[in-house]
């Protein structure tokens, strides 16, 4: 089976891509700008063709406590929302972090904080890749910078998810979300028949009952708990760190962005380098676990870092702890629901380099 | 030494009249002296054995006093975040629609945090079996207001006795979701004397069948005590049920599956 080449929505994207990777059920909310997600699943009617269940839920909780239900099933499991409702699902989620299930959220970020707008933004980063919810957590983050990347990170998250028995985010944003690009879309794929020894689907004679919880009484046996999740942690530091580099071979500055910003630093850099400034990009593709080994790397050979987020600054602090104080590490960037434009991060830039 | 050859004679297999379900684990029960917690579970280990359902059991938690429950039936278990045992409970029956799957909450639970998910559960008609425990009162947290608490009725957040101008009156969840469509067999229950928990067992029973059905919600409503925290013996506690519970949550079937509406 080929691929099949569309022209799509962000948003429609990951649902079609959901259905192909074999997703077994999507439990959503409305909420702009991802209400397209579950529109376009409800259409596709999926249960039809490969069984996936796909059920509009009362809230945002509800829908992330289905998907614990369903990823205690050893099902591949997934919910979507944008920022006021993934801070509802927080508290699910983390008892999702706690009871070391894997599912999929999609968060399709808009400004904030409270209702704030339906624009884009990146203000959830920390969000996303500190916790979000109460207790030492990490959820894998991946975030795409195109609808490509929106229906490609699916099958990366779910396998991630998987791997590592840990929720997986896809952090977008409302822009990556609602504009169209061709996408190639991979054939479709049979859902998984596998239970894993985990999974609560009925104690047979032949094992202990299974039990999925997230709670310890036992201080000495919870800690040791936390130790096992921080040495996971660490693993996945180790292991699954992804980011891209755009002309950083010759850097004399580096522009650190992800997700939409990094599309206009693209242009930044092809903008300061016809000025003469040798600038270079990096993308970080993880946001957890965040690319600190690479940017502490190329701090050893650039003068400069400026960290491009659709925020008030937030990823910069993790820029900063990454280099640790070998070159100045600067935030720029819009907020409010406004998208950076590749004009202003190359005169920010400028006025970093003289005015230091 | 003759007295112990008479109790060996006495404990000869065919004189077993009692003995202690396969389904109820050997651990320790973490409940007060004389709480209704015990034999709710024990009523619904017995179905689940008589029934021969361990292995399609997929059972759901609560947060309260009977949070530790996956460790007194021996089935699969899912801990749920407090209130949100019906979405679990939905997620898991969506996925595995041929499995038996239930939830065991309390009245703090289900009826207030829970709110929501109880009756959207309900009234999508999820094929799942919710037991809903109601001795008016916050057991684990050590007796505070409940929902379900009495007007009047004293606890440690409505120490003058719950005021209903201030506080709101009882919420009676289980009449709620009997007037829901999606709902196949409602019915309340009580475990404070034998009779009523021979009739419990009975009306268990008819639930998990239905269930077995997938033609609706079912839900058991058990009113049950809590000796600590009303500060009673277990015996004043029983009484103090049957005099003043009852009367507020009335025994007996809610809705049948003969009675459903058109």
């Amino acid at each position: 089976m080929e691929k099949e080449l569309r022209l799509m929505k962000g948003n429609e994207a990951i649902a079609e891509a959901a259905i192909r990777a074999g997703t077994d059920g999507y439990f959503g909310y409305p909420i702009t700008p991802q209400s397209e997600i579950l529109e376009y699943l409800m259409t596709a009617d999926p249960m039809k063709t490969t069984g996936m269940v796909v059920l509009q839920a009362e809230s945002e909780i509800a829908a992330i406590n289905m998907v614990y239900g369903g990823a205690a099933c050893g099902k591949r499991v997934m919910t979507s929302s944008s920022s006021p409702g993934i801070s509802l699902k927080q508290e699910g989620i983390t008892y999702i972090a706690g009871a070391e299930l894997p599912c999929l959220i999609v968060n399709v970020v808009r400004g904030g904080p409270g209702l704030g707008t339906i624009q884009p933004a990146q203000s959830d980063y920390f969000q996303a890749t500190k916790g979000g919810g109460h207790g030492d957590y990490h959820l894998i983050v991946l975030a795409p910078a195109s609808v490509q990347e929106m229906a490609d990170f699916v099958e990366v998250a779910f396998d991630l998810a998987f791997k590592y028995r840990n929720p997986a985010m896809i952090l977008s944003d409302g822009a990556i979300g609602q504009m169209m690009e061709k996408v190639w879309l991979s054939p479709q794929k049979e859902r998984s028949k596998i239970v894993p020894e985990w999974a609560t689907v009925g104690k047979p004679p032949t094992r202990e009952r299974n039990i999925i919880t997230s709670l310890d009484l036992d201080p000495n046996a919870q800690e040791v708990f936390n130790q096992k999740l921080v040495a996971k942690y660490n693993e996945i530091r180790e292991k699954e760190v992804r980011y891209e580099e755009f002309q950083c071979d010759d850097a004399e500055y580096i522009l650190v962005a992800y997700g939409t910003s990094a599309r206009v630093c693209q242009k930044s850099v092809q903008l300061a380098r016809a000025q003469g400034i040798k600038v270079g990009l990096l993308r970080p593709i993880t946001l957890f676990p965040f690319p600190s080994k690479r940017l502490n790397e190329l701090a050893d050979r650039v003068k400069l870092m400026l960290s491009v987020e659709m925020s008030a600054g937030q990823m910069v602090e993790d820029v900063q702890l990454a280099v640790n104080g070998k070159v100045p590490v600067y935030h720029y960037g819009r907020m409010g629901g406004i998208v950076t434009a590749p004009d202003e991060v190359v005169e920010n830039l400028k006025s970093k380099i003289t005015g230091g | 030494m003759a007295e112990a050859t008479g109790i060996k004679e006495i404990i000869k297999p065919e004189n077993l009249v009692y003995k202690k379900t396969k389904i109820m684990t050997d651990n320790v029960l973490s409940y007060c002296p004389g709480c209704g917690h015990g034999t709710a579970h024990r009523i619904l280990a017995e179905i689940i054995e008589e029934e021969g359902l361990q292995s399609e059991t997929i059972g759901v938690c609560p947060v309260g006093c009977s949070v530790l429950l996956y460790n007194f039936l021996d089935i699969d278990w899912q801990e749920a975040a407090h209130g949100r045992a019906p979405a679990v409970a939905t997620g898991i029956k969506r996925l595995l629609p041929e499995k038996f799957v239930f939830t065991y909450q309390g009245d703090g639970d289900l009826a207030a945090i829970g709110t929501a998910e109880t009756i959207h559960s309900c009234n999508r008609g999820e094929n799942i079996l919710i037991i809903f425990i109601n001795n008016g009162i916050y057991g684990m947290t050590g007796g505070q207001m409940a929902p379900t608490t009495l007007p009047g009725m004293k606890s440690s957040t409505s120490p003058y006795g719950r005021d209903i101008a201030t506080m709101g009156n009882p919420l009676k969840m289980t009449d709620i979701v009997a007037t829901l469509p999606g709902t196949y067999y409602v019915t309340r229950q009580s475990v404070h004397t034998p009779a009523n928990v021979r009739k419990t067992k009975k009306a268990m029973k008819k639930a998990v069948q239905y269930q077995k059905l997938n033609k609706g919600t079912c839900f058991v409503e058990i009113v049950s005590n809590c000796p600590s925290n009303w500060k009673m013996t277990p015996t004043q506690s029983n009484k103090w049920l049957e005099e003043n519970m009852l009367k507020y949550y009335p025994l007996g079937d809610l809705k049948t599956p003969e009675e459903q509406p058109a």
